[in-house]
């Protein structure tokens, strides 16, 4: 007789208590996510295990690598009908796998791409003391201006952090669009929010207008966030849950169980209303809407300008998807009362970058501006609450990111002894000295101003009609306005470049590597692409319009 | 007591962190009271988890903890970066860039 079978003799086994049930993860959903994280992680180890020669080259290999397999996970998602014919909510609620998701996740990983092959130049500067140095801090730790900066600079020391930082934002940038609670929003919103902060940082020169700027969008950045935490406590104390889809029932109504608690905060709207004016206001500055704008023109002056192409083009993208499903599938319910604020939101900020823009001198501070302002014509499309509103905010993001790190792209080649000519007085001539550079540059401008045949006029086309569409006719109004503010200094820098004396002491236009021309050369084709022919992607846009709930 | 007065002090807490954020000069108390301004959040979906007796806020203040850790460390670096190249933490002195 067995041991166990003598203990039966006096013992019955008792039922076996449930086990925790281990969560379902959906890792083929969340491949693009994953691979990413995964990069940013070996890059980390590569910085520890490598020689410093070395790293470099590794780091961009496989930055690059990541970027594009992740950019194939997107694409298989999208072969495989998620967005179009079906769409899913992974990892246990956090994650929705739906048509904008796809459609901004592949954005963002294509305008990263782009951002790296900036952040990977080493031919802008001449060699020093026999290494070739890109736009980062030779080493962020040493005080500008020291000997430890020279000895540093002498030994050739680069920052390749900045790979694995870059590919840790990317990995928050594709979850923050994607987020289907409100806890998924606010981590995806630090992990990329952290690395950015630390990324503005690291300018190799002018050293002290770059930590004034990681100081300033940290602070800023934080004190938005403490905001936009403090709004996901109300929501969560209204509805009992932080998932989308339940908050968005009990907006409603629609919940079928109401126990004694959730009709008391039920109830009580100053929770909902305060909760998501908190959560807006959070979005809105990571936008750079007008009233939380005030960081943008700071921390784009001051950043590595590679850096500040990054956070112009795949930040807005991102935040903008964010905000699209928070108004969408959480707050429809609502709409009556955010639709006025968001309204007033968009004049301002549309009038605002406009006419702010106007009296810049820095050619970075007139491109933040700038971007304010286009953020306006977006909220445009966002205050649409139409299928088309959705569809025409996507592919604007998509056509305005490329100009942009494009744009910001030709900022770095235009040089004099400090590193970058900024300043909108050594433009002036530009034309003449280098044709091409300032033809190129003229293009991004004009697409910015939504000239024709450009992809900035397709783009302004379809949030414009998606608003009036939507009944916002009175906004359309007000952006062809501002538009036409805009279009003013778009058209004054070209004119500067092209039809002024150039200075004796000018700047020289730097002959950059492969990966710049590659950047600015991408950036001029969607330009023309989407200007010429936007059909195709604004039936893509279109496609991909559908919230999953 | 009633959880309703926990809400209470975290809308008081996080006022004052909010308050403190706009009038300090010295950048090392402006980020403390972006601190205090999260554990408001905090005891406020604490306080949340309690009434509903369910446990998500609880979590979401688990993972506050670990953000706000994250923050300082990238926060102090930065700011202790500014404070050695520029011997100050005042975020007034910080005016390099002003159109």
């Amino acid at each position: 007789m067995s041991a166990t079978a003598v203990h039966s003799l006096w013992t019955t086994a008792a039922e076996p208590i449930d086990r925790i049930k281990a969560p379902d993860i959906e890792y083929a959903q969340l491949a693009p996510v994953l691979i990413i994280v995964g990069a940013a992680i070996v890059g980390l180890l590569l910085e520890a295990f490598l020689p410093r020669k070395a790293r470099y080259h590794a780091q961009v290999f496989l930055t690059l690598l990541a970027l594009a397999a992740s950019f194939a996970a997107v694409i298989g998602l999208a072969q495989a009908g998620y967005g179009t014919s079906k769409v899913n909510i992974a990892a246990m609620g956090a994650i929705a796998i739906d048509g904008p998701t796809l459609f901004l996740q592949g954005t963002i990983l294509l305008a990263s791409v782009v951002a790296v092959f900036t952040f990977a130049e080493r031919r802008l500067d001449p060699e020093a003391h026999g290494n070739r140095i890109d736009s980062f801090a030779a080493q962020a730790a040493s005080v500008p201006g020291s000997e430890g900066e020279k000895a540093a600079v002498r030994a050739g020391f680069t920052t390749t952090e900045v790979y694995p930082l870059v590919l840790f934002a990317v990995a928050g940038l594709l979850v923050f669009p994607a987020a289907n609670d409100l806890l998924t929003l606010f981590i995806a919103l630090e992990v990329f929010s952290l690395p950015l902060y630390l990324l503005c940082a690291l300018a190799r020169r002018k050293r002290l207008l770059s930590q004034e700027a990681a100081v300033k969008y940290f602070l800023l950045g934080a004190f938005s966030s403490a905001f936009l935490l403090f709004g996901i406590a109300l929501l969560y104390g209204y509805a009992g849950s932080v998932s989308y889809a339940r908050i968005a029932d009990v907006v409603d109504g629609s919940v079928r169980t109401i126990d004694p608690v959730l009709a008391d905060t039920m109830g009580n709207d100053a929770l909902l209303l305060i909760g998501g004016a908190l959560i807006l206001m959070g979005l809105l500055f990571k936008v750079g809407a007008v009233p939380f704008h005030m960081w943008t023109p700071d921390v784009y002056q001051g950043a590595p300008t590679p850096v500040t192409g990054f956070m112009a083009a795949a930040t807005k993208v991102a935040a903008f998807g964010a905000l699209l499903r928070l108004l969408y599938v959480v707050l429809p319910g609502l709409s009556w009362d955010w639709r006025p604020v968001m309204w007033a939101v968009a004049i301002v900020t549309m009038l605002g970058g406009a006419i702010v823009a106007i009296t810049q001198t820095d050619i970075k501070r007139l491109l933040a501006y700038s971007s304010i302002a286009h953020a306006g014509f977006i909220l445009a499309g966002v205050v649409a609450v139409t299928p088309k509103g959705v569809s025409s905010v996507l592919f604007y993001l998509g056509a305005y990111s490329f100009v942009t790190i494009g744009a910001f792209a030709v900022v770095t080649l235009v040089r004099d002894a400090g590193g970058e000519a900024t300043h909108l007085s050594k433009w002036a001539g530009l034309g003449r000295r280098s044709p091409l550079v300032a033809a190129v540059f003229a293009v991004f401008l004009l697409a910015f101003a939504g000239i024709p045949l450009t992809s900035g006029f397709s783009g302004k086309f379809a949030v414009f009609s998606a608003a009036a569409e939507g009944g916002a006719g009175a906004l359309v109004v007000v952006g062809v306005i501002s538009s036409a503010i805009a279009a003013f200094f778009y058209i004054r820098v070209i004119v500067l470049m092209f039809f002024s004396e150039p200075k004796a002491d000018g700047p020289t236009v730097a002959v950059p590597s492969g990966m710049t021309v590659a950047a600015i050369g991408l950036g001029v084709v969607v330009t023309l692409v989407l200007g010429v022919a936007p059909q195709y992607f604004l039936d893509l846009a279109n496609q991909a319009g559908t919230f999953v709930r | 007591m009633s959880p309703v007065n926990y809400l209470y002090l975290a809308a008081l807490l996080f006022t004052i962190g909010a308050v403190g954020v706009l009038i300090r000069r010295n950048a090392i108390v402006v980020f403390m009271c972006i601190e205090l301004m999260l554990n408001a959040c905090n005891l406020a979906l604490v306080a949340f988890s309690r009434m509903h007796g369910n446990l998500d806020g609880q979590i979401i203040a688990f993972f506050t903890m670990v953000v706000a850790a994250a923050e300082v460390v990238v926060g102090l670096a930065i700011i202790v970066s500014l404070f050695r190249s520029r011997h100050s933490a005042s975020v007034d002195d910080a005016s390099l860039m002003k159109l």
